[in-house]
């Protein structure tokens, strides 16, 4: 008789084969899955491999304190053997400012670094909507990165002090009140403007009054006549206040109560001062100028869609370079002489009309997805017009456009460093071309590009990121 | 007829636009200012510096015909040209001179309607080579392959040059400069040709500049000076004189160092005028009559800026040649201030 063994617990689990755990799966499963991808990735190391290798010993010779590339190149020389490259960072080392403020004066300084502050703060609520930690958090660690400039600009100065101030005061803000933070938003172009240019800060006030003016024209018209007819009797009187009353209105204020700080000349920006001032502000007149051209160009009042089809296709069929050279040169020949129009204002206006046609088109890409039924719907409802675009079609189209609007905005602020051509000094080329002709520096080459390549890189790409978590946040469907 | 209105306004305008050009002089007064056009950025003869002023050889002009016009070298203002923008700069009444390198030419001269006043530096085009191709003319290049600035006169007088020499080239085109000498360093062509101040810069900033040497023929003419507006003589005759009271300044000994020494001790007559001590010459063209002595001040006599921003004692060691004084086997040469 035999007796049966019958186990009565199980068996515990087996360690997987060592091919099919950890590491080794996963680089037979991502990159040797196959030859054709063995090949391909063993082709891919050693490229890696031969980039690194070439360019390692260039970057780890890099020598940060000298006078000129003559010294540099003997510092390499001296540490590394005769016929070793080195980079030569002492150049950003020793003309960064012109990389970042260009010609602005250095006592001044404060005024950029606090008006760069403020443009977070003034974005914290567009960005954020009603996200109150995101908001906070962002102002908090923007007022902590200013106030740090400033002492590294300034030292520990009264700027310093008023700035801990403000940006203490608007991060609490931010965590409890985050709606009033939009009152920053509004009034940021004109404490920018002023913070950077100076002059009486009654310019700028004044300059806010015609919006006002603009605004009461609205309310009083709006219901009578239409939200159309308002809004451009209001342009218009804006536009009269502009013209010929705003300077005696200031000059009166500036009379009676002297409030400035030191005019700075248009020709002492340059660097990536210049390039936040004209895409920044590109960017943000050119989002709703190009909505606005979208809806108009999917009107049916035959005037408006034809203006709009013509404005867009026009701009969009002129290359960018010819509008700066007809900012630069050829507006002087229009306007009567010694005017004094600014070039970075031409500038700024003819590089916000050039992406306003491409955000328009971006926008009508974005309205045009929308389906027929969601236009319906808000005919259904009893919607008027305005009203139907801004709570039923803008929402979507915009969240469909997300995408599309900031590689738009992220084209534009690269695009930025093409002023060069019409003499302004921007970052990449105008600035890298005047520590060129320095006799000390003259001959460096890949040591600018890679510091303005990589502020470059951080600022687009911080959009991108941006903008998926945007589209990520907004997320609707049920995929 | 309401196009002849508008035609009419637009004539009005231009009519307008040139009377406004008349008095340059005028204008610069009322401004108090001095408008410039200068380089964006070229080695020794005009850039920013660290601290974001402009220096250097047409720089120093600038402040000299700043300094006869207005008393004050200080106010010029510097608007940065490129080589598409500056004649319509210039034009357009943006810039009341313009001092940057330009090449004076018959076309410039007549077509584009602007007056070169005097040629302040004698430039021309020319050859850097390693030293170790072994090549000691340019006419020994010979299926070489040349670094060239697209877009520019250079390039056409290269093709003149290797053309009527029956020798052939490989053009490599590059933007600019630091692109050319990047290309050049690394071997991507045997030779580098542009204008031979520019090549003697490039050198200097080489990592052994006695590796590579500059051939000698020059195959241009390159007479690069101050260039103001057609239709304005007088202003015209403002920048030409600064320059020449630079030049007789030099020719007189007369330095930044010594002008009030001289001037209080001078017997010479020539001196006496150029200094303002004898006679009316300002007056003559609506100025005062210290206003050559404010321009030597600034920055010395003509040979004074040379050796400071682009001579043999600043790295970028240009001789004088062609920019010595005639008196020393050189073209600059001052027509007599009486």
């Amino acid at each position: 008789m035999s007796l049966l063994y019958i186990r009565k617990d199980m068996l515990g689990p087996s360690a997987p084969p060592a091919s099919q755990t950890g590491a080794i799966r996963w680089l037979r499963e991502n990159l040797f899955s196959g030859p054709v991808n063995s090949i391909l990735t063993l082709l891919a190391i050693y490229v890696l491999y031969a980039l690194i290798s070439l360019s390692w010993p260039w970057l780890a010779n890099g020598v940060w304190t000298a006078s000129s590339l003559q010294e540099c190149r003997s510092i390499v020389a001296a540490s590394a053997g005769p016929d070793a490259g080195g980079a030569c960072w002492a150049m950003i080392h020793e003309r960064w400012h012109q990389f970042i403020f260009g010609f602005y004066p250095p006592d001044l300084w404060w005024r950029p670094i606090l008006a760069f502050g403020l443009l977070f703060v003034a974005l914290a609520p567009v960005l954020y909507a009603d996200n109150k930690s995101a908001m906070s958090k962002l102002c908090g660690l923007i007022g902590v990165l200013a106030v740090l400039c400033l002492i590294g600009a300034d030292g520990f100065s009264f700027h310093t002090v008023l700035a801990i101030a403000l940006f203490a005061g608007l991060t609490a803000f931010a965590a409890t009140k985050p709606r009033a933070l939009l009152t920053v938003t509004i009034l940021f172009p004109f404490i920018a403007l002023w913070l950077l240019w100076g002059g009486s800060i009654w310019g700028p006030i004044t300059a806010l009054l015609g919006f006002m003016v603009m605004a009461m024209i609205y309310s009083l018209i709006a219901p009578k006549l239409g939200p159309v007819m308002g809004a451009s009797l209001g342009f218009i009187a804006a536009c009269l206040w502009w013209l010929f009353l705003q300077s005696y209105v200031s000059e009166a204020w500036q009379a009676l109560l002297p409030l400035e700080l030191t005019y700075v000349t248009s020709d002492k920006f340059g660097g990536f001062l210049l390039a936040f001032v004209i895409g920044v502000a590109s960017i943000s007149i050119s989002l709703p100028l190009g909505i606005l051209l979208a809806l108009g160009r999917r009107s049916d009042m035959m005037l408006i869609k034809t203006l709009s089809v013509g404005f867009i296709e026009f701009v969009r069929g002129v290359p960018l370079i010819t509008m700066l050279f007809t900012a630069s040169l050829l507006l002087q020949y229009f306007l009567p002489p010694q005017t004094k129009f600014d070039l970075i204002l031409r500038v700024v206006i003819l590089v916000t009309i050039f992406s306003a046609a491409y955000n328009a088109e971006v926008v009508r890409g974005g309205l045009a997805a929308l389906p027929r039924g969601q236009y319906e719907a808000a005919d259904a409802l009893g919607l008027d017009y305005w009203q139907a675009q801004r709570l039923i079609i803008m929402p979507q189209a915009l969240k469909i456009s997300i995408p599309g609007i900031v590689s738009t905005f992220i084209g534009l602020f690269k695009d930025t460093t093409l002023v060069s051509f019409v003499g302004l000094a921007d970052p990449l080329r105008g600035i890298t071309t005047i520590v060129r002709a320095d006799i000390n520096w003259k001959g460096i080459y890949w040591e600018p590009y890679i510091f303005v390549g990589g502020i470059f890189f951080i600022v687009c790409f911080g959009m991108s990121r941006y903008s998926m978590y945007l589209e990520n946040k907004l997320k609707t469907d049920h995929r | 007829m309401k196009k002849s209105v508008f035609f009419g306004a637009l004539a009005a305008t231009t009519v307008l636009a040139g009377s406004a050009f008349a008095g340059t002089l005028d204008d610069v007064k009322a401004r108090g200012e001095l408008i410039c056009g200068v380089n964006v950025g070229l080695t020794g003869f005009g850039a920013p510096d660290a601290t974001g002023a402009y220096v250097g050889f047409d720089v120093d002009l600038c402040k000299a015909v700043a300094a006869a016009v207005l008393g004050d070298a200080a106010k010029v203002k510097y608007v940065p040209t490129t080589g598409e923008t500056r004649f319509t700069a210039l034009a357009s009444g943006e810039v009341d001179v313009l001092i940057r390198n330009s090449t004076w030419t018959f076309s410039r001269d007549t077509d584009l309607k602007f007056d070169f006043v005097a040629v302040n530096y004698y430039d021309g085009q020319g050859f850097m080579v390693k030293k170790d191709l072994g090549v000691s003319s340019a006419k020994e290049l010979d299926g070489a392959t040349v670094c060239i600035q697209t877009g520019t006169t250079t390039e056409l007088n290269l093709a003149d040059f290797f053309k009527s020499n029956n020798i052939t080239y490989t053009p490599v085109n590059v933007a600019d400069d630091s692109e050319a000498l990047r290309q050049y360093d690394a071997g991507a062509c045997d030779a580098y040709t542009t204008d031979a101040s520019g090549l003697a810069a490039s050198r200097a900033s080489l990592a052994s500049p006695a590796d590579h040497i500059i051939l000698p023929e020059i195959i241009s003419k390159e007479p690069l000076g101050p260039v103001v507006r057609h239709g304005d003589n007088n202003w015209g005759d403002i920048v030409r004189w600064t320059y020449y009271a630079l030049l007789t300044a030099e020719e007189k000994g007369v330095t930044k160092a010594n002008i009030d020494q001289v001037a209080s001790s001078t017997t010479d007559p020539e001196i006496k005028r150029l200094l303002g001590l004898e006679g009316d010459m300002g007056a003559m063209m609506g100025l005062d009559k210290d206003w050559s002595r404010r321009a030597i001040a600034v920055s010395g006599n003509y040979g004074e800026i040379f050796e400071a921003h682009i001579g043999t004692s600043t790295p970028i060691g240009l001789a004088r040649g062609l920019n010595a004084l005639w008196t020393q086997g050189g073209l600059q040469y001052a027509p007599p201030i009486r």
